[in-house]
Formats: structure tokens, sequence, C-alpha cells
């Protein structure tokens, strides 16, 4: 059966940590990551990105456009 | 599976709007116009229109509009968008002409260019962010402020008696002849940006067949001004702003 795998990227300098795309991610993929960025931000990161399945909720939700989401079907 | 099977540029399902720069933007994380200002972009990009679409930004929190998404803009005095944007529209018919302005310039100095360039039945699109606060200023009230919400300068929640009523600019639209289509929406969830994206392409087409005028309204949040979390802030929003402003369309003659 095809499943979908997904993976983000952040883009960790734009980002300001507002964590509105943590709530909308279906399935606890992203969390705060415990370091800020240049401009004094906390910033996401995807923690657990195997569970990643590219639903692009993140990336529509998030104000600052920070994430990329990329989306694959795999033949198991 | 290897990440770098997945991470391949025709993979993408979502990215950051092409028409949006990598300027970072000055708002509060969280805010409202972010999602706003990226719907903007979608909708010019997927109409084919970036060369043909002038904005004209406000005075208040997106004052700054013009640095985010490289269109042609023009920055108006205080509520003076529609005035600007009817300018602009009559001498040059073929673009897309919006206001993007926020309840301080829109409800309050600005109500009357609002509420005529609205009932002239201008080719425009007003972009209306209601967060029902003076955002860029401090968190003072607004005419959108909500009965017994405390802001900076109705510390003990807005009273009736001494502050008046919040003002439905939407209402007031949809009562006009010179609108089209006004409608309420709200960029919290996915549903509800996905919903936004829809009305707010189906009020530019309207203004580019020369149909009238349209007002999109965004419930949004402000949450520095209302002192709460992005999420709290969203969840606040819910309880009570919803109740007041209720969403959908208000007028559709399209």
């Amino acid at each position: 059966m095809a499943k979908l795998k997904g993976a983000i990227e952040v883009n960790t300098e734009r980002c300001k940590g507002c964590s509105l795309c943590i709530i909308a991610c279906p399935h606890q993929v992203i969390a705060l990551a415990n370091k800020v960025n240049l401009r004094g931000y906390p910033y996401v990161e995807a923690v657990n990105e195997e569970a990643c399945v590219g639903c692009a909720s993140c990336g529509i939700v998030c104000p600052d456009g920070c994430i990329t989401v990329y989306r694959k079907k795999v033949e198991e | 599976m290897d990440r770098n099977q997945i991470v391949q540029p025709e993979n993408i399902v979502c990215k950051k709007p092409t028409l949006m720069n990598d300027n970072n933007m000055h708002y509060c994380p969280g805010c409202s116009h972010g999602v706003v200002h990226k719907l903007i972009a979608e909708v010019i990009e997927e109409m084919g229109m970036e060369d043909k679409a002038v904005g004209v930004s406000p005075v208040g929190c997106a004052v700054f509009a013009y640095n985010y998404i490289d269109i042609d803009w023009q920055e108006a005095a205080h509520g003076r968008a529609p005035a600007l944007a009817t300018g602009i529209k009559r001498c040059w018919p073929d673009r897309l002409v919006f206001t993007y302005q926020g309840d301080g310039d829109l409800a309050c100095i600005g109500t009357c260019e609002t509420i005529h360039a609205l009932n002239r039945g201008e080719n425009i699109v007003i972009i209306f962010v209601n967060n029902a606060i003076y955002g860029m200023t401090g968190g003072q009230m607004a005419p959108t402020t909500l009965i017994g919400q405390k802001t900076s300068t109705c510390p003990y929640g807005r009273d009736p008696e001494i502050h008046g009523y919040p003002l439905k600019m939407a209402d007031i639209a949809a009562q006009l002849e010179g609108t089209c289509y006004v409608t309420r929406q709200s960029v919290e969830s996915v549903a509800s940006i996905n919903k936004a994206k829809k009305a707010l392409r189906k009020a530019f087409e309207a203004s580019m067949a020369g149909k009238g005028s349209s007002l999109v309204e965004f419930v949004s949040t402000c949450n520095s001004g209302w002192k709460l979390s992005p999420a709290k802030a969203n969840e606040w929003m819910k309880e009570n702003m919803f109740p007041f402003y209720p969403k959908g369309d208000l007028k559709d003659t399209i």
C-alpha cells in the first residue's frame, strides 16, 4: 500500500517561535528548540519527522511563511 | 526512506509564496497579519496579476506591508486608503487595486472614506483586518473593541455608557448599494484559511470584472495587545469575537 511520507524545513532565522505550527500539526512532529536565532527569537524544529505525512498544516498556519513542506508517496 | 529523497523540489507541497520576499516581517510572533499577507501573495500569484496588482497600505501595524509583498504599492495618509485606491483604479482600470487596512484605520479615522468608496461602487477590494484593538500604538480601545474587553485606555472593560458600542463595518457595508461582495473570514485554522483564500480570490475577481466594491473582513488576533499567547489569543477570538462578529458572507450579488 502506498504511504505518504513528509518532511519539513524550517527557516530558523525567519521563525519567531509563535508555536502556532506546533498546535496545528496533527502528528506532533514539531517542537520549540531550546535555542534562539540571531534575532533573539526561539524557533521551532522537527523533532519527530518520522511521523510527518506532509499534510502542510504547519506551513499553512505559519504567519511568516517559514516552513517548507515536502511530501512523497512511498510504495511499501 | 532517506530524508534526502523526500526533500526534493518536485515534492514541495507548501512554501512561502514567491511574491513574498525575504525581508523579515516586523509583526509580533503569531500575528494574523502574516497569514493575510501570505493569502494576498498567493491569490495574486494564482491569478497571474503580479505585474498588475496595486496595493494601498494603511497607517497602523500593516504600514510596512509594501516591504513584504513584491507588487506595486502606495502608502496612504491615515484612513484615506480607499480614496487613494479610487484614484488609482479610475486612472488604471486594468489594475487589480486593493487596500489593506486595520480597524483603527478603516473603522475610525477612515470611516468616511471607506463608506463612500464602497457606496460609490468603486471596483476595488478593501481588506479589513479587525483585531478589535489599536495594536501598533500600544493596545488602546478601537471602535471595534468588544463590550467588556479590557484595553490600555479602558482598563475596566469597554462600557457602552461611556464608550459607546462596537462598530460592525461589514454589516454597514452590506447595506450599501455599491458593494457586490461583503464577507467576514478568519485565519486561525487550516480550514478557515482555505475558506478565506477562496473569499479573497472571489473579491479580487469581482473587482476585475467591474462588478463593484468588495469588503473582505478578517477577524484577527492581536496577542500583544490582548496580552495573551498566540494560541490563547486564537481561543479568545473564537470565544469572544466570533459571537459578535459572525463569519460568513454578508452580501453576495456576484
